[in-house]
């Protein structure tokens, strides 16, 4: 424990110098061969297995784990990237623990699942370390797509059009491409700058320019590019944060969530990362745990995780759950914030306890608080867009929007849950119906 | 992705890999599954004479597993196809009709005498299968009746049988052989004196996998009694490695191809096979233990071996340890190798102690602080404390640069190469010229 745990108020190197990188060091370490070989043979290779029907992109695990089992992990390797080209973020970052090996039959046997996200990394990094890029790309058909977002949808999206002899051009409004791989997750699930290799392990499939800073609605509307290209594929997540409600929220130290996740992962130097004495999260997702553990590993004396229903409703997985518990976040549930209290900056909290039905109580909770950090949804922003439903662009199966030439998959299309998986999924299979209007 | 075309006796496939024959080949429904999982051929399920053959009712398979139930050996009473010939001959044709580029060779086995063979020979060839496969190896049952391994343990009768089917055929024919004999060149040899344009092996191996203990009868246990069956898997692949490299060194038999059967279970048991001389691979087990998608493993782990080497076809591969293989007489006796032990990789288990110090040469020492190292005075290289060291590369076998002392035996390490057959204890060496 470093000498300024203690220090009221927010403030950065709260930990000794040292400590830091052992705190934000990978939350699973690879494999080593002779782990990846003993994980790999409690595989059954279960006919149509379930665990497949779990993956939202249908990655052939039995067939992978077994590559695996027979020393062949780049073949392993291809044939899970065959299926998701991020296959190496979505074993890092994918919520196995609800997906596959949720699924595997040795969870509903004896509790313990094959290490399935661990065994997907053990073969994709074993491929994308020797710099082997197992694809080519077919002859050019001449055809220009532009995609929107240089996130997982679009990146993946990218690739198989690319892979498919198209021409593609993505734009992204960060300097940086990514997405929310590069600025969304938890520094401790992609170590080492993973976010960054990756994409540029993608784009050596060749035929994918990307035009950073360029945001749809600023120099590019959907209308140019439907005029520009000859096909569009949106993929832009969610910019906007949802408001808390509560009165006072406009004080200092109240902050979006996702904002201190990119923060932390582009810090340079954790150390240099202020951080609240007091921190108190909002919300019951994977960003809000992101960014509970995140907040008590930089130091934070007391980090409370505050969610308006039971543990049950939480979007976060019981695994991440116990993980932010193990951390030492406390996490509070049946409450939501009426005030933020403090003279300009925040110092305290106030919660009213509600029933299951979302009643208010009456019950009153007040919490220290130097910092708030709001994780309850993200909102679809920009104008011009396609038809909506609910607050998301409404797509077809294939990823088709209302307008006739545009496409949408990832956090900003309806359908599914908001993972890396399930954009790349997305992606992937708006890249496929794509191909097929192109060339068909 | 490598070539994996295969050619055998003539017979085209698009993978060296096809299952043999046994019940995973029984029909054409299974057939046609196979296929389209990727196998590259099949043997199709023995075929007798009308009236068809029966099956036991209760269990026909015995199992050996390993921890987690892993399933090593498969032991097996089922006999030849149990149903009509001409039921099996229409499916045959059928499918090979859907799936021209896949091989198709019919397993046949009727009496030993002259005219069934001529009866059944044009049934099949009418069907447009690529070959046939002489079922001289099932070790149960069948060779009760005088047929199966009865006629694959007598060279002269599969000599004759043989020769019978290759002057009522013009399709290529494969002597399917036994395991349970003494020498397996004998069998071999006398399929290519037939005629025979290959060998398959090994069928399976006589056994009995366990006892039950409480009934005082063998498994599987049918009311009360068992009967010896055939035992296959991954257990029977160092038998089977064995046999065919014998006949593919064989002076004698040279050239006479080799279609490898036995615990082919991943692409390296495949390749282990194609090194020792065999053609092709046919594979059960693993299809019965883990379904005919099994396959598509096999397919790309070979082919990623094959471009590691730089090898551009199946045939690169087949055969290329054959010339390592030799008798012990022709081991250099001048080879000195140490064990060492890798003491940041040892966890202190103790078992290569154990190993050395009550059943070998007492070569290891172990400290008080459970510290083990060799002691090259009394180490003889002869590997049992890698075979039962729990981690892999902890202990290792190092070559003793010649020039060195030897410390166990005080002489020099000899660059010469020096076998038996000039050894100075030998009493039938022959002085070196």
């Amino acid at each position: 424990m470093g000498s300024d745990v203690f220090q009221p108020g927010i403030s950065a190197g709260r930990l000794a110098p040292d400590a830091y990188e052992a705190q934000f060091s990978d939350l699973h370490p690879r494999l080593d061969g002779h782990e990846a070989l003993v994980a790999a043979d409690r595989c059954y290779f279960c006919h149509d297995a379930p665990c497949i029907t779990a993956c939202p992109t249908d990655i052939d695990i039995p067939l992978f784990i077994r590559q695996i089992a027979t020393g062949t992990p780049d073949a392993a390797a291809k044939t899970i990237l065959s299926q998701n080209i991020m296959g190496g973020m979505c074993a890092r970052v994918c919520p196995t623990e609800t997906l596959c090996e949720q699924a595997c039959v040795r969870e509903a046997a004896e509790g313990k699942p094959v290490l399935i996200g661990q065994l997907q990394r053990y073969a994709t990094d074993h491929l994308q370390e020797q710099g082997l890029h197992p694809f080519t790309r077919a002859a050019s058909t001449g055809k220009r797509v532009a995609v929107v977002g240089a996130g997982p949808a679009g990146l993946s999206c990218a690739h198989r059009l690319a892979m498919l002899g198209h021409d593609v051009v993505v734009m992204d409004a960060r300097a940086k491409p990514g997405g929310l791989n590069e600025f969304g997750i938890a520094a401790y699930k992609t170590t080492g700058g993973y976010a960054q290799a990756e994409v540029d392990w993608l784009l050596q499939i060749g035929g994918i320019t990307i035009e950073y800073e360029t945001a749809l609605g600023g120099a590019v509307t959907l209308d140019s590019l439907k005029a520009d290209y000859d096909a569009v594929f949106l993929g832009m997540g969610l910019g906007g944060v949802n408001a808390l409600g509560a009165e006072g929220e406009d004080k200092d130290g109240v902050l979006d969530a996702v904002d201190f996740i990119a923060e932390l992962r582009q810090a340079g130097d954790m150390a240099a990362v202020p951080i609240g004495r007091d921190v108190v999260v909002i919300g019951g997702g994977m960003t809000a745990v992101d960014a509970a553990v995140q907040a008590k590993l930089l130091g934070a004396l007391n980090v409370t995780l505050v969610y308006r229903r039971g543990r049950d409703r939480m979007n976060a997985s019981p695994y991440e759950q116990d993980l932010a518990a193990s951390k030492g976040v406390r996490i509070v549930t049946h409450a939501v914030p009426v005030a933020v209290h403090g003279n300009g900056a925040v110092r305290e909290i106030e919660f009213e306890y509600v029933d299951d039905a979302m009643k208010g109580t009456g019950q009153m909770l007040r919490l220290a608080a130097d910092q708030v950090f709001k994780a309850i949804g993200q909102t679809l922003q920009g104008e011009g867009l396609p038809e909506l439903e609910g607050r998301k662009i409404k797509v077809s199966d294939s990823g088709r929007t209302s307008v006739s030439g545009v496409w949408a998959g990832g956090d900003c299309a309806s359908g599914g849950d908001d993972l890396t998986v399930t954009a790349v999924a997305e992606g992937r299979d708006a890249a496929m119906d794509i191909h097929g209007v192109l060339v068909g | 992705m490598a070539d994996l075309r295969s050619e055998f006796v003539g017979i085209k496939s698009p993978n060296p890999f096809w299952l043999a024959s046994a019940p995973p080949t029984d029909k054409e429904y299974n057939v046609r599954r196979a296929y389209e999982a990727g196998w590259g051929g099949v043997v199709w399920k023995t075929l007798g004479l009308d009236p068809h053959v029966v099956n036991v009712n209760g269990p026909r398979y015995g199992a050996i597993y390993g921890a987690d139930r892993r399933l090593l050996g498969l032991n097996n009473i089922e006999l030849i196809t149990d149903r009509p010939l001409q039921t099996n001959l229409d499916e045959i044709k059928a499918v090979k009709r859907d799936y021209p580029d896949r091989a198709m060779v019919v397993s046949l086995m009727v009496p030993c005498e002259e005219e069934p063979w001529k009866f059944i020979l044009p049934l099949v060839e009418d069907t447009g299968a690529d070959g046939v496969e002489l079922n001289f190896g099932c070790p149960h049952g069948m060779s009760e009746r005088g047929m199966g391994a009865a006629v694959g343990q007598v060279p002269e009768y599969i000599e004759m049988v043989t020769r019978w089917v290759k002057s009522h055929t013009r399709m290529p024919v494969i002597v399917k052989l036994t395991p349970n004999i003494a020498d397996i060149r004998k069998p071999a040899a006398a399929a290519m004196t037939g005629g025979a344009d290959a060998v398959s092996l090994i069928n399976t191996i006589n056994s009995i996998t366990s006892v039950d203990l409480d009934l005082f009868a063998p498994e599987p246990t049918i009311d009360g009694k068992g009967a010896h069956g055939g035992y296959c898997g991954p257990a029977v692949k160092p038998i089977a490695l064995n046999m065919v490299a014998e006949i593919a060194r064989d002076p004698e038999l040279r050239g006479l191809p080799i279609s490898g059967i036995g615990g082919v279970t991943t692409w390296r048991d495949a390749a282990e096979f194609l090194a020792l001389g065999a053609g092709n691979v046919q594979v059960c087990t693993a299809a019965m233990t883990y379904g005919f998608k099994v396959v598509q493993e096999m397919i790309s782990g070979l082919s990623e071996y094959m471009d590691d080497k730089g090898m551009t076809s199946v045939d690169d591969l087949v055969g290329r340890a054959v010339p390592n293989v030799t008798d012990w007489n022709q081991l250099n006796l001048n080879y000195v190798a140490k064990a060492k032990i890798n003491q940041d990789l040892c966890i202190s288990c103790g078992r290569c102690f154990a190993a050395c110090e009550d059943t070998s040469h007492q070569a290891i020492a172990m400290s008080e602080d459970r510290t083990f190292s060799v002691v090259d005075e009394e180490c003889v290289a002869c590997n049992l404390c890698v075979n039962v060291c729990p981690v892999e590369d902890c202990i290792t076998m190092e070559a003793m640069a010649p020039g060195l002392i030897d410390p166990r035996t005080g002489t020099v390490v000899q660059p010469e190469y020096a076998n038996w057959t000039t050894h100075p204890n030998n009493p039938s060496a022959k002085a070196a010229e």
